[in-house]
């Protein structure tokens, strides 16, 4: 076993189980904080994939804006353990057999299909700033400016829906 | 490595993202496992963007390898947005129902 | 020299005009613009018409192209008009007869509101341009829509006074018959366009096209069309909407019901004569059938009380007499008799109506009598008429009944032995009318001897040009034998191929003096047994069933509509409640039934949605891959 297949294997053991972890913790801040966890986990994968661009961003947008402001709502609602709603067992138990029967059906699908496609690792330049920059910025401009178009609409659509209103919505 | 080990950690983890939204019923966390569901797909890419990078078409161009991450990045951007106003959206929720079970949303069914 | 041939298409499109005018404007028009207006443009179709007549006349013919009707990969037809000697004369017959009778109807209909009045002339009109249409049309689609066009015109005019359950049920009888015809012209029409891929008449008539049936498609194709002819010029088995047909105003009876649109059977049929001489299987059916209907009509109109019915009958016997001759390829003969009948029959509708006009709607010709003092001219016109249709010699049916006789004489003795009687039987009804109505004493009640008139000239004056018309109309078709050399013969013969038959002429001067003493004898016997008439109580035996009409009415409802109301009555109770309504409700419950089950799956919690979904996906997934 290659240092890079363990290096593979402790990310994925550690993203699968924090996922596992987040879903499963009943306070909704350890949930945050496991997504975080994955998040690191999924950067650590980036940079095995020589991706440093991709991982930084991970780690600074989602693991850093993204999470950071699930916190904050959390925190803000003051939400903990006990005011958890608990849900039908049976409902769960559906829930928890269909997503995994959809899993085992997709992998026996995989295994049915032969790839034996390697994949670059650690090595390579396309994941580096320097043409992902030029890529973006020749290729891609118009979508990229777009994107602000799209950043633009989201802020006022959050801040139009926070806005305090007098709606009353409950029955 | 092979790629089949990526598909199959992505699989893993979008499908833990979707046992997530089947049985929580707080709000947020159903919202980050959408978000688990996202990551779970851009890691793919990029496994799949260098799995490319070894193709003989890659070496024709120097872009090419490197599309797949910048659709990553866009997805990020349109997360971030999504985010943004999902949350709101459950603070809003929050603020009229005083809380965040979904199963209290059941204003559909009307 | 062929500039009258530009403006042909002004002489069915003037009664349109006529028609808009007097059926858009008829709320404000006054009577004496709309009657004016409606037999203006029927004037001026008549000159224009004479023009065209006199054109063909000196040999010109044409067919005139307007626009390409329907156009389809291999299939053509245009809509054109064919000018030709046929349409050129029945032209002349339509506009004419048609003029004198919109004159006489300015009269006749004084008394009706000015709103409805408008309303006749343009039904009127209306129906002058769909006869003309079907005429003039180069093909059988146009014939077709004309004879659609009369068709409706014909229900509109006889359910006239639409107040009247009667009428409008006779108005319908009418049109469902005339269908039943149409729908056999129509299935000719599709087994010709099947065959010969056109319906374009100098197209079909080639010899290449016909070359093209076989025997069974020709007789097919023109028993089909003999079955439209029968129901537009009322033959057995579809007479009996003709009779019924009387409900309508009387002008409508002289014009439509035996001038013109009835005959519009024979100008098929002799139209497309080319097809028929080579259908003798046709032929003879036409023939019978032809000789069935003379003789039945004929028969029963000798025990009718009702004007008009009486000379509806006589013109169902008259029209079976011209099919009888296309039935024995005398197709000349067949079309000289329309032409003459054309003026008798309408003269004879119009004295009828000048008469019923008198009585002030009394149609009974028991409670008539002694006319002739109070209304002469009405009285001798009539009298002409009723020659003329007896055939005596020197009146115009005596040339027309005369050559059809000999025809068929010649085409078989046996088919003549059994026509021989029906002069005997027109001359013997039609003077019964004439005696019963104008001579002897008044039966009627005493309001009504003093209000008898003779009509105003707008009527009389077409009464006239009419009777004349009926004395020196038989000369076009002088035979050879009587020193003439039959005209109309020879000016149609580059259309209409007759059969053509010879006799010695002292066969034809017998045959002649038979049916002459004949109608003589059968007019003294008229006039012996009429002289003083007396109203009689039920007559007995054959003449109740004549009265009845052959109980033909009464057969029909038996044979045919009370079978159909009870598998109507069959289909409303069973298959319409138990199976339609029943499948309909059924679905209906099964809906209800079905939504109530499945009402959980809508919770309206988003988590089960998704779980659906996944579920979904999941059947998909292992569809896709497993199966």
């Amino acid at each position: 076993m290659s240092i890079i297949q363990i290096i593979f294997l402790l990310l994925s053991v550690m993203a699968v189980g924090s996922a596992l972890m987040m879903i499963t913790s009943k306070n909704p801040v350890n949930s945050v904080l496991w997504l975080i966890v994955v998040f690191f986990a999924i950067s650590g994968h980036y940079i095995l994939l020589n991706a440093q661009f991709l991982a930084i961003v991970n780690i600074i947008v989602y693991a850093g804006a993204i999470m950071v402001l699930f916190l904050f709502v959390v925190m803000l609602m003051n939400l903990n353990a006990e005011t958890e709603p608990v849900k039908n067992r049976r409902l769960q138990l559906i829930g928890v057999t269909s997503g995994g029967a959809l899993m085992l059906i997709i992998v026996s699908a995989i295994n049915k299909i032969d790839v034996e496609q390697l994949v670059q690792i650690n090595a390579g330049d396309s994941g580096l700033i320097k043409v992902l920059g030029m890529n973006l910025f020749k290729n891609y401009v118009l979508p990229f400016e777009i994107s602000s178009v799209l950043f633009l609409s989201a802020m006022i659509g959050a801040v139009v829906i926070g806005k305090k209103e007098e709606i009353d919505i409950k029955k | 490595m092979d790629i089949k080990a990526y598909i199959i950690l992505s699989l893993v983890l979008f499908t833990i993202g979707i046992i997530g939204v089947l049985v929580r019923r707080n709000a947020i966390i159903i919202f980050m496992c959408v978000e688990l569901m996202l990551n779970a797909v851009n890691l793919l890419l990029v496994a799949f963007s260098k799995m490319h990078a070894l193709s003989s078409a890659a070496k024709a161009s120097a872009t090419f390898a490197s599309d797949a991450q910048i659709f990553v990045f866009f997805i990020m951007v349109v997360a971030a947005a999504e985010v943004s106003v999902g949350l709101a959206i459950i603070v809003m929720m929050y603020r009229n129902v005083h809380t965040v079970d979904v199963n209290f949303l059941n204003r559909l069914k009307n | 020299m062929n500039n009258i041939f530009k403006l042909v298409w002004l002489i069915p499109i003037l009664p349109l005009l006529g028609f808009l005018i007097n059926g858009l404007g008829r709320k404000m028009l006054s009577k004496t613009v709309s009657g004016f207006v409606g037999s203006a443009v029927v004037f001026a179709s008549f000159v224009l018409s004479v023009l065209v007549f006199l054109q063909v006349k000196s040999g010109n013919t044409s067919t005139l192209h307007f626009f390409d009707f329907i156009h389809l990969k291999s299939l053509n037809i245009a809509f054109d008009f064919k000018i030709d000697h046929l349409s050129s004369l029945f032209l002349l017959i339509i506009t004419g007869v048609g003029f004198l009778i919109h004159v006489y109807s300015t009269s006749y209909m004084h008394d009706e509101d000015g709103k409805d009045f408008a309303k006749y002339f343009a039904y009127l009109n209306l129906f002058v341009f769909s006869m003309l249409l079907l005429v003039m049309g180069g093909n059988y689609l146009v014939m077709f829509i004309g004879w659609e066009g009369v068709g409706l015109c014909s229900y509109l005019l006889i359910g006239y006074w639409y107040k009247n359950v009667d009428y409008t049920n006779a108005a319908k009888k009418a049109f469902i018959m005339n269908r039943i015809g149409d729908l056999g012209f129509l299935l000719a029409l599709f087994w010709l366009i099947s065959k010969i891929g056109t319906i374009e008449y100098d197209q079909v008539f080639t010899a290449a096209s016909l070359a093209k049936l076989s025997t069974f498609d020709m007789t097919g194709i023109t028993l089909l069309m003999f079955v439209g002819a029968t129901g537009k010029s009322a033959q057995i088995p579809l007479f009996t909407w003709l009779p019924d047909a009387m409900a309508g105003p009387t002008p409508v009876s002289a014009l439509i019901h035996a001038a013109t649109m009835v005959t519009a059977g024979i100008y098929m049929i002799a139209r497309s004569n080319a097809l028929f001489s080579l259908a003798p299987i046709t032929l003879n059916v036409i023939a019978i059938i032809g000789i069935a209907t003379t003789l039945l009509a004929a028969s029963i109109a000798i025990k009718q009380n009702d004007i008009k019915k009486i000379l509806a009958y006589s013109t169902v016997s008259q029209l079976g007499l011209m099919f009888v001759a296309l039935g024995t390829g005398n197709y000349v003969a067949a079309v000289f008799h329309v032409i003459t009948h054309a003026f008798f029959k309408a003269l004879m509708f119009l004295g009828s109506g000048s008469v019923i006009h008198a009585m002030g709607g009394e149609q009974d010709i028991r409670k008539m009598g002694g006319l002739h003092k109070h209304m002469k001219i009405t009285s001798f016109t009539f009298l002409i008429g009723c020659l003329a249709i007896s055939g005596i010699p020197g009146f115009s049916g005596f040339f027309s009944k005369d050559e059809i006789l000999m025809g068929v004489f010649a085409h078989n003795k046996m088919l003549y032995s059994f026509l021989i009687i029906l002069p005997l039987l027109t001359a013997f009804y039609m003077f019964r009318l004439y005696i019963i109505t104008f001579t002897g004493t008044f039966r009627g009640t005493h309001d009504q001897e003093h209000h008898l008139h003779e009509s105003p000239s707008a009527m009389t004056l077409p009464l006239i040009i009419l009777a004349i018309l009926s004395i020196v109309g038989g000369f076009i078709g002088v035979p050879e034998v009587l020193g003439g050399n039959h005209w109309l013969a020879s000016y149609l013969s580059p259309v209409v191929k007759s059969a053509s038959h010879h006799l010695e002429h002292s066969t034809e001067y017998l045959l002649m003096g038979i049916t002459t003493v004949l109608v003589l004898i059968s007019i003294t016997f008229a006039w012996v047994k009429f002289k003083n008439y007396k109203v009689s109580g039920e007559s007995k035996g054959l003449g109740k069933i004549l009265e009845n009409k052959w109980y033909v009415d009464e057969l029909y409802q038996m044979t045919i509509v009370n079978p159909l109301k009870s598998i109507s009555a069959f289909f409303n109770n069973i298959i319409e409640i138990k199976l339609i309504d029943g499948a309909v409700n059924g679905v209906g419950k099964l809906v209800t039934y079905s939504s109530r089950q499945l009402r959980w799956l809508q919770s309206g919690q988003v988590g089960a949605y998704v779980l659906l979904m996944v579920i979904g996906m999941l059947i998909l997934f292992f569809i896709q891959l497993f199966l």
